[in-house]
């Protein structure tokens, strides 16, 4: 498969080697090849048990699950919009099941696939797609912050984060935190995103920039960020950064672990480029049909994330038709619950639309708040009237 | 009692809030080893460390967006901006996260963070360093915007801001930085005038001049002026611009029936036509007189040379007042 990924130059600068020649030719670190064989890696290798690759195998196919069931509720009219993860699953369930339960993670809107491995419930991002919400959570809950939809503003945060960790003095030790925030391939040609880069360096925060480059920003392909491969950039910033195959799971899991490791013992940042593909639209408003051919999603589909682990766990024995049927049931089960839980989210009252703007009293809203109960108390009033009048026997009621 | 300026009292006001709250950060652009452009931060970084008072990189958005990675660590970030025109680069780090978070996250998270920024004109400096952008803030849900006008209030409104859970916006003017007052520096801090609440600080009878930072001196001094006209104006400080106090200001212009508000940022749209009409709603029957603005003009901020002519001065307001009484 080498030849369909771009042939780039050995990164200059990279403070980390690319390992052994096998890593190189396929110009990223993989672990398992799509056709599902195990190879190695003498810098980023990993010894799973057997229940632990059956473990990614089951998380991969029920994100999928879950998000092929947000994609049709929005299709029914259910979601307002969905930001489908469809071709990730690997890239957000290796990183995603890299992180220790000390880590903090800071998303994009598509990171489904990392709020499952973070025990968020699944229902918490339809929640903003379906508009009843805009996407609240606790971040310390799951370790997990709140979706950000302005491109690359949550690099920052995750930066000012880090930061926090290095003055709590959590850092320099297996027990230590660190920080991961989630971008896309478009995300790097913003200002902001660069500005974490240049922060992170300068006071060598323990955050790792995990870029899923699915090779669009909506409709605009990488070369329209980019001259050179975007995890080159990360050495004129002051670190290392590694290209993993993005629809191979093993290898985000471990280049992933790797670089959190390093951030928790007090090694600065570093930069990911999980090399994948988003399968479907950006999201459900665009048609992806308009800006890429058939034969490069076919190109993608032999590479699919899901089918090379099922190979893999064929061909070693390590799961049966039973354990498959079986995973099948179960994301049966979760996308009839996900479908069921948002259909009977609840709506949010009228009076919460003045909740929370400030943490303390605003004299001024507190004003508007009070003319727009009066206004619809007027309302509740006059509906009430209306009732009495029609229910029979209550007619008179009414002068 | 001690008489400083107010650039001294705002750093003796900073320097407590370091003191009493190790979560406390100042963080922006040469507010270390420098001081500060304007030697707000004199000293804190040598007395607090590096820790505490961090030069941080050269990018305003990456100031606000990691204080607000900071806040959510627990931490309360003190942001310096450095010149008001420098502010934009961050903008939407401020309006569409910084404000918004706290709602978003339904009050789960709360962002104590302070953005000092020095406004407005009257130094002579170049383009982008005499700006007046508070409207901006003040229209943007989720934020705090206030200005101080005086050494006294330099001291306790940045401590009161710091103390804030809510992200406040603090305006300094930077013409009045080495004027000198009595800052309060033994008084508790539960006497202290609240933070969200407009202060009268020349009471008068016969029209009401409400302003707030650079403009109050102005205001003071054009009321000054006015009395050998024989006209006894009230002049107000509003001090807080989100919320805006308004209460000082009806309960004013139904005394005085007329009302002048003077600000240095342009009229369209600006702080003025939100009294204005604020005032029009409520005290209608009171005004003797339409409520007339005096401020900047709706240009770019222009050379140095020309500031003279932009700014609101003594003659603008009153000319403005004498307009008033024409009706």
């Amino acid at each position: 498969m080498s030849e369909s990924v771009p042939d780039h130059p050995r990164p200059l600068g990279e403070a980390r080697s690319l390992g052994e020649a096998g890593t190189a030719e396929r110009g990223f670190v993989q672990l398992l090849t799509p056709e599902g064989e195990r190879v190695h890696d003498s810098d980023y290798d990993v010894e799973l048990t057997d229940a632990e690759y059956r473990g990614f195998f089951r998380d991969l196919v029920l994100v999928r699950r879950i998000d092929a069931e947000a994609t049709a509720l929005q299709r029914q009219g259910q979601l307002g919009l969905w930001a489908s993860l469809l071709g990730q699953e690997a890239a957000q369930i290796g990183s995603g099941r890299a992180l220790r339960a000390q880590d903090m993670a800071f998303p994009t809107y598509r990171e489904h696939g990392v709020a499952w491995c973070r025990g968020v419930d699944p229902l918490h991002a339809l929640r903003m797609f379906r508009g009843v919400d805009l996407g609240a959570a606790d971040p310390h809950a799951h370790n997990f912050a709140m979706y950000a939809i302005v491109i690359g503003a949550q690099c920052l945060h995750a930066t000012g984060y880090a930061m926090g960790i290095q003055k709590d003095g959590q850092v320099g030790g297996d027990d230590g935190q660190a920080v991961i925030a989630y971008l896309g391939d478009g995300a790097t040609s913003q200002g902001d995103v660069n500005e974490a880069f240049v922060w992170a360096a300068a006071f060598t925060a323990p955050v790792v920039f995990f870029c899923q480059n699915n090779q669009y920003a909506i409709s605009a392909p990488t070369d329209r960020q980019t001259r050179v491969p975007l995890y080159q950039r990360a050495a004129g910033f002051g670190f290392p950064g590694i290209r993993v195959d993005g629809n191979d799971v093993l290898a985000t899991y471990a280049v992933t672990r790797q670089a959190l490791d390093d951030a928790r013992h007090g090694q600065g940042p570093s930069f990911i480029e999980a090399f994948t593909y988003r399968m479907g639209a950006h999201t459900t408003s665009d048609d992806p049909t308009r800006y890429r051919i058939a034969a490069e999603l076919e190109e993608w589909r032999l590479r699919d994330p899901i089918e090379r682990l099922r190979s893999f766990l064929v061909r070693q024995q390590i799961a049966d038709q039973g354990f498959f049927d079986e995973i099948d049931a179960e994301a049966d089960a979760l996308a009839a619950q996900v479908r069921a839980g948002c259909l009977a989210l609840p709506e949010p009252t009228p009076e919460s639309l003045f909740d929370n703007v400030y943490a303390g009293e605003h004299g001024a809203l507190q004003e508007q708040r009070e003319t727009f109960l009066a206004y619809q108390s007027e309302f509740l009033a006059s509906d009430a009237e209306t009732e009495r009048s029609t229910v029979p026997g209550r007619e008179g009621s009414r002068r | 009692m001690t008489s400083m300026s107010l650039a001294k009292a705002l750093n003796a006001g900073l320097r407590n809030t370091l003191d009493t709250d190790s979560k406390t950060l100042i963080m922006g652009e040469d507010v270390g080893r420098l001081g500060g452009v304007f030697r707000v931060t004199d000293g804190l970084q040598k007395d607090f460390g590096e820790h505490r008072v961090i030069d941080t990189p050269l990018a305003e958005s990456g100031i606000i967006g990691t204080a607000i990675g900071l806040a959510m660590r627990g931490y309360r970030p003190i942001c310096e901006i450095q010149f008001d025109g420098f502010v934009y680069p961050a903008y939407d780090q401020i309006v569409s996260q910084l404000a918004k978070i706290h709602y978003r996250s339904q009050g789960q998270v709360k962002l104590p963070v302070v953005i000092r920024i020095p406004y407005g004109g009257g130094i002579g400096a170049v383009e982008h360093h005499s700006e007046s952008p508070e409207a901006y803030f003040v229209h943007t849900a989720g934020l705090k915007v206030v200005t101080c006008s005086n050494p006294a209030d330099g001291y306790t409104m940045i401590q009161q801001a710091v103390a804030s859970d809510d992200p406040v916006i603090f305006f300094e003017p930077k013409r009045r930085y080495w004027e000198k007052g009595e800052v309060p520096d033994d008084v508790p801090a539960a006497d202290w005038y609240p933070l969200h609440a407009a202060r009268v600080v020349r009471p008068g009878t016969d029209a009401t001049l409400v302003g707030y930072g650079p403009m109050v001196r102005t205001l003071l001094e054009s009321a000054e002026a006015a009395t050998e006209d024989g006209r006894d104006l009230e002049v107000i400080d509003l001090r807080t611009l989100s919320p805006l106090d308004l209460e000082a200001v009806y309960a004013s212009v139904e005394r005085t029936g007329r009302l002048i508000v003077v600000h240095e940022a342009p009229g369209t749209l600006g702080m003025g036509a939100e009294i204005a009409a604020r005032v029009t709603e409520r005290c209608f029957y009171s005004l003797e007189a339409p409520v007339l603005r005096v401020t900047g003009y709706d240009t770019p901020y222009p050379p140095s040379r020309l500031e003279d002519d932009y700014l609101p001065d003594l003659d603008r307001v009153l000319d403005a007042v004498d307009r008033s009484f024409g009706f």
